[in-house]
This record gives C-alpha cells, sequence and structure tokens, in this order.
C-alpha cells in the first residue's frame, strides 16, 4: 500500500513573536522542510513617499525617523546628506556637526545591533541574551534623550547641521558607555558564540553565496558575511568617515553564523568610530552659514532681524533646490540606504524614494531557506535583520 | 573610468538609443529609449561593470513632462565604487517596460512594488502582483492625481499638509 | 490567667465582595498578546525588558491570543491589517481589554494618508489611550494602571460569569 502524501500549506504571521513585525510568510512545508517560502509584506504600509511629497523638505525629517525605527539616525542623516547633496552645500557643513553626525550614527548602529541580537537569541531560546541587550540599549537611548529630547524618534540632524549642540557633560557619558561596550560584548559572546544549541542553530544555516547575494540586492552586514567586502563608509565616504579609522569585517562563509559574527566585529569596530569621534570634537559652529536654505541659531532668531526673517522664511515657506535629481547613499546598520530625491524647484520634492536595505534585504529569505527545516526560518529572519516599518514604508 | 568616457561607450554602442545625458551635482543620469533598456541594463552590468542595481522607482511628472512617468534605475559598480542612474521615458496610455530582473534579481520585487504604486508594468515580470497595498485595492497611490488622504475620505480640516 | 491566646489563627475567612475578588485577580494579572506594529512595539519590547520590567506587575506577554486579555495595538494600523486585528480580537476570551498605544493607534497620528485607518477605535472598541509617538516605556506602564484601575471599578463582574446581568463598565 502507498502512502498518500502530500505538502502542506502553513500561515506564519503577520501575528508571530518572531516575524520581527507584520511580516507574513505562507510556507509549503514537505514534513519538516520547506518547499517554497512566499513573504507578503505590506502591513505597515503608511505612505510615507506619498505624504512628504505633501511636505517641505524640512518637514519630512521625523517621518524618516519612523522608516527604520530601530536606528533613525541612520535614517535622518541619509535624507539630509541627500537634501544638501541637491542643494550643493555638502562641503559647508561645519566640522563639528560632521563629527557630532558620526558619533550619532555609530551610536545608532550599536542601537539597532543591540535590538537584533536580543531579538535574534530570543527567537532561537536564549532568553538572558535579550534582557542584557535592552539594558545597553537604554544607556544608549538615555543618550538620544539628552540630545534630541526622545528616546527612538530623534529627529534631530537637520539640513546643513544640526538641530542643537550637544547639552554639557555628556560627552563623558557616552565616553564611559564607549569604553564599557566591547566588555559587554565579551559578554554577550560568551553566552553565544561557543554555545552548542548557539551552533547548532546558526552554523551552516541560511547560507547564501556572494554571486546570489549581489543578484538579489543584499547590502551592509549580510552582504559582507558572504565575502564581500563592500561597505559605504570606507568606499564612498560621507560626513567625514575619511578621516576615521577602522576596519570593515569581511567573512567568507555567507551563513547565520558569519553575519552573527560580522554585526558583532561591527559593534565593536562602531565603539571605536565613537572614541574617536569624541576625541575629534572640537568647539564650533554646528549649522552651516547658508542663511536662505538653513535655519539660523537660535541665538540669532532672537537678537536679530535678519535670524528672524530667514528663521520665519525657512519655516513657513520652506526652500526651493533648483531642479534636478539625486541619490544618496549611507551605510545604515542594516545596509545601504538610499535616498532618491527629486526636485522641480518647488518647495516640496517632486518624488522621495527611499531604498530601504530591509525590503532588499528580505527578497533573499526564500532563497535561503527553501530546503532547509522550518526552524531554520526563525534563525533566518532574525539572521537578516528586517524591520517592516523600511519595507512598508 | 569616469563618467564621460562610461556615457561615451554607451553612446558609441547604442547611439540612437541615448536621449539626454545630464549631469547635477556630481551625479550623472542618462536618458533612453524604453525598448533598448533590457539590452542597455545587460551592457552595464557584463561590459561596464555596473553589476549591483541599487534601486529602481518610477516617478510621475503628471503636467510637468511629456511622456508623463519616468522609470529611474540607480546603478552601482562595486569594483570601481562609482554610481550612474538610467532613466527611461513611459507614456501614461501605454505605461510598460520591458522587466530587468532577468538582468538583476532584484528587480523582482521592485518591478512589483512600481506596479503597485506607480501603475507601470512590466513586460516579462516573472510574478507581478501587488506587493505592499492589499491585493483588491484601486488605483496607484503614488500617482499624482490620486489624493493623498485616498479617494474615500475628506482631509483632516485642521492638517499640515 | 486571663483570656487565652490563640495558638494558630483557625480556620477563618475572609470576607469580601466577589466582584473584588474577581476584580482583584484579574487586574493583577493582565496578560497583554505579543503584538507590535509598528516603532511603538520596541518602546513595548523595551518596557518588558530589563529596566522597566513588567514582570512584576503580573504583566506577561503571551504569543497566542487564546491566552491572553489585552491586545496592545502598539503601533500604525492600516488597512491592509485591519481584517488580522480583528480576528486577533474575536480570538481572544472574555474579558478581554484593548489598549491605543501611541498616536498612530488613537488617531491616525502624523499618517494622514490614504493607508492607514484613523485610530484603532473605528474598527474594535479601546480602553485606554496612550499618546506619544511613541510613548515613554512609563506612559505605557500609567496606561496599564489605569485599565487596573478601570477594571477594579467593574460591578457585576462574578454575576456576568455565572450568567446573571451584565458588567457594569462605569458604575455611577
Amino acid at each position: 500500500m502507498a502512502f498518500n502524501t502530500e505538502t502542506m500549506v502553513i500561515n506564519m504571521g503577520p501575528q508571530h513573536p518572531s516575524t520581527h513585525g507584520v511580516l507574513q510568510l505562507i510556507l509549503e512545508l514537505d514534513g519538516e522542510v520547506v518547499q517554497k517560502a512566499t513573504p507578503h509584506i505590506g502591513f505597515l504600509h503608511r505612505g510615507t513617499e506619498k505624504l512628504s511629497e505633501y511636505r517641505t523638505y524640512h518637514q519630512i525629517i521625523p517621518l524618516t525617523d519612523r522608516l527604520d525605527y530601530l536606528a533613525p539616525m541612520s535614517n535622518n542623516l541619509g535624507y539630509v546628506l541627500a537634501v544638501e547633496k541637491l542643494l550643493g552645500i555638502t562641503d559647508k557643513i561645519p566640522e563639528r556637526a560632521k563629527v557630532i553626525r558620526v558619533l550619532m550614527n555609530e551610536l545608532t548602529r550599536l542601537k539597532s545591533h543591540l535590538v537584533w541580537m536580543a531579538c535574534h537569541a530570543l527567537d532561537i531560546g536564549a532568553m538572558t541574551v535579550f534582557l542584557y541587550c535592552f539594558r545597553e540599549r537604554e544607556d544608549i537611548t538615555d543618550i538620544y534623550e539628552k540630545v534630541s529630547g526622545a528616546r527612538m524618534t530623534s529627529n534631530y540632524f537637520r539640513v546643513g547641521g544640526l538641530s542643537a549642540d550637544l547639552p554639557d557633560g555628556l560627552e563623558k557619558d557616552i565616553r564611559d558607555f564607549a569604553e564599557s561596550m566591547p566588555g559587554h560584548i565579551e559578554t554577550y559572546e560568551g553566552l553565544l558564540t561557543g554555545n552548542r544549541i548557539w551552533q547548532k542553530r546558526t552554523i551552516g544555516v541560511g547560507h547564501i553565496s556572494a554571486e546570489a547575494a549581489i543578484d538579489i540586492g543584499i547590502t551592509g552586514p549580510s552582504l559582507r558575511a558572504s565575502g564581500v567586502d563592500w561597505d559605504l563608509r570606507r568606499d564612498n565616504p560621507y560626513s567625514g568617515y575619511e578621516d576615521y579609522d577602522f576596519e570593515v569585517p569581511v567573512f567568507e562563509e555567507g551563513d547565520t553564523f558569519a553575519r552573527y559574527k560580522a554585526r558583532l566585529d561591527e559593534m565593536r569596530q562602531a565603539s571605536l568610530i565613537v572614541l574617536q569621534a569624541l576625541d575629534k570634537l572640537k568647539p564650533g559652529p554646528i549649522l552651516a552659514d547658508c542663511p536662505k536654505v538653513v535655519l539660523p541659531p537660535k541665538q540669532d532668531v532672537v537678537e536679530t532681524i535678519e535670524g528672524l526673517i530667514h528663521h520665519f522664511k525657512i519655516v513657513t515657506e520652506g526652500f526651493s533646490p533648483e531642479p534636478g535629481e539625486v541619490y544618496q547613499g549611507v551605510e545604515a546598520p542594516k545596509g545601504e540606504l538610499g535616498f532618491y530625491l527629486v526636485s522641480d524647484g518647488s518647495p516640496k520634492p517632486l518624488r522621495m524614494k527611499v531604498r530601504p536595505p530591509s525590503f532588499v534585504n528580505l527578497q533573499g529569505l526564500p532563497q535561503m531557506v527553501e530546503g532547509k527545516f522550518l526552524a531554520d526560518v526563525v534563525a533566518v529572519i532574525g539572521t537578516l535583520d528586517i524591520v517592516l516599518g523600511e519595507i512598508d514604508r | 573610468m569616469s563618467d564621460q568616457a562610461i556615457v561615451e561607450k554607451l553612446k558609441a554602442k547604442f547611439s540612437s538609443a541615448v536621449l539626454d545625458v545630464v549631469e547635477h551635482r556630481g551625479e550623472t543620469t542618462v536618458t533612453i529609449e524604453k525598448e533598448r533598456i533590457v539590452e542597455v541594463c545587460t551592457f552595464m552590468r557584463d561590459d561596464l561593470g555596473y553589476n549591483f542595481l541599487c534601486d529602481l522607482c518610477g516617478v510621475d511628472y503628471l503636467g510637468k513632462l511629456t511622456p508623463r512617468f519616468m522609470v529611474v534605475y540607480n546603478l552601482y559598480n562595486i569594483t570601481t565604487k562609482q554610481r550612474i542612474r538610467i532613466k527611461v521615458p513611459v507614456a501614461e496610455e501605454n505605461a510598460n517596460v520591458d522587466t530587468v530582473s532577468t538582468v538583476w534579481g532584484t528587480a523582482n520585487w521592485h518591478e512589483r512594488e512600481c506596479w503597485d504604486l506607480m501603475g507601470i508594468s512590466f513586460n516579462g515580470h516573472p510574478d507581478l502582483r501587488r506587493i505592499l497595498m492589499p491585493a483588491d485595492w484601486e488605483g496607484h497611490p503614488l500617482r499624482k492625481d490620486y489624493p493623498l488622504q485616498g479617494p474615500d475620505r475628506e482631509p483632516y480640516q485642521g492638517r499640515l499638509s | 490567667m486571663g483570656i487565652e491566646q490563640p495558638k494558630t489563627l483557625g480556620s477563618g475567612f475572609v470576607v469580601t465582595s466577589l466582584d473584588k475578588l474577581v476584580n482583584w485577580s484579574r487586574a493583577s494579572s493582565m496578560w497583554p498578546l505579543t503584538f507590535g506594529l509598528a516603532c511603538c512595539a520596541i518602546e513595548m519590547m523595551a518596557t518588558g525588558a530589563a529596566r522597566f520590567d513588567l514582570d512584576r506587575m503580573g504583566i506577561l506577554f503571551r504569543a497566542s491570543p487564546r491566552q491572553s486579555d489585552v491586545l496592545i495595538i502598539a503601533g500604525t494600523v492600516t488597512k491592509k491589517m485591519v481584517p488580522v486585528i480583528k480576528v486577533l480580537y474575536e480570538q481572544m476570551p472574555e474579558p478581554k481589554y484593548v489598549i491605543a498605544m501611541g498616536a498612530c493607534a488613537c488617531s491616525g497620528g502624523i499618517f494622514d494618508t490614504y493607508s492607514v485607518v484613523q485610530g484603532v477605535d473605528e474598527e474594535i472598541p479601546v480602553d485606554v489611550y496612550i499618546p506619544g509617538c511613541p510613548p515613554r516605556p512609563e506612559g505605557l506602564l500609567y496606561g496599564l494602571m489605569k485599565l487596573q484601575e478601570k477594571i477594579r471599578a467593574e460591578r457585576n463582574t462574578f454575576g456576568a460569569v455565572i450568567g446573571i446581568g451584565e458588567v457594569i463598565h462605569h458604575p455611577a
């Protein structure tokens, strides 16, 4: 008597603790083996791109916070760099603003990677790492709060500089934190790297080759773990990254364990960059001297009539870049975050397209899980480090 | 190889298809005929080394340009770390382009998104479905003639935008 | 010599109303569903993690709607997501409560667009609204405490369970 076998279709998400938000996967299973995986996205599509066509350039900055809400300042940075390029004021940004941007951007990288590690480890079954990582993340949210006034949605960078200078005494807090971070990373490594369960769940799981990764468009640590040595901070430097001394960790294996190690090393490098940025921090202006497009310092708004007029004009009318289009890519914690802006000469962009790294990286998921076990799907979702806010926009 | 050299090579190979070359803020944009897009992209990837498609999107120039749409391809060369942008004009009445998902796999979802939000269809695409909006949604929200709040709702009166 | 002290408390009893007992137990073990939609979900996770520690209030996240009492709508509700939220809400056993966390869940927030539902209360009833974008963990804690107050103020909770009358949510 022949057994009648058929595949089974199961639905994973949108409400599932390990889909990291509202991702839905339709999985076709043959026993425990995934035959076909189809991601369904769009459950968090908020219309950010359409909304930004109705706002002036400055009013869009808070919208970018909410794209990749684990790394708001990276989004802020990508966006303001794109607008600065569109205006042609890239080389007028004062040194202090550039250094603080790098400083906050690397803290953001740490913040994002901490949430990645917390969730990734929790999905695979390590609860303690979640609590440890969120403990350190709280320290970064405290720094965020002191700098920008908000724990998560920072809205800190401005076209031409920053919204405010660092508060007094914060440099010491940041230095203490950055110096303690390598020790914390050792703790996480002690909990995970040598752990046999962790190794069984990650080594060889979700493998992707360098050619396939480039074809799919995977960027960031996921690509570097497949052996492609490409980091926008070093290769197309922006905001003064060429002046920093850091290494780009590259691994050849292309599996979940390699991506884990790549991100861990990236966290170590990020804390080193934070320390370098603190050393570079010199007193000076934080806003570029371009009164037609850059908000004047607050003191001038209160004390001078020109400052008040410029402030009023920029806040109410905005500024109009000359017609043209630019693309600016930055190395966000998840990969290449790109902003493509088209100006038609009006104070609102004709089109703002975000190139979200998670959106593109998620495309690799079917290739990484098909033919593998169902339990590996959870590990692969974790290792891709997706954020639905920027996938769906 | 500088951007000018790349453009010269493109012109030498596809002289009639290159409609326009613009440089703005140090970025080169090449506009080509939409019939030749797959050929051009294959040439860019194989002969000029632009092996990475960063982004693909549609832009709606309603009332500003004819033809109405542009499909924009942002390319990157991982070896030389250079960027270049290719655009194809697409008319409203005949809003379709040949798919480049055969050249770069990443174009698959980008083209689905462009179809979903902008209503430009891609000939030969393996799986052209809506991606962000629900499957039964009507209209293409990123078109300029689609209201921000949707067709069935009045905007909130105290709004900023 | 005088009155003898009792050696034990004896087989004593406590007098309280059944309502108070039921409300006390409900308010002390509110189990929310692990259900994050957007940015607010991260703050919800932070509230559950080391520094704020929801567990000390008897609030444990459950991954299944069948085991949970509270649905925290943490994030933007889109039109595509509404059917899913309704199914989750209907799967939860009574008594069930809904918290709208953050500006988007309360009113649509800054996303006044074609795809966003302008407040989750257009679709399901909401008990507590927490403003903020996103609310701080303290804000979520305060919202949960407000919900506890609300539960404690309910009347006829025991009667409703055994089929006599309805729960009175807002006693005069």
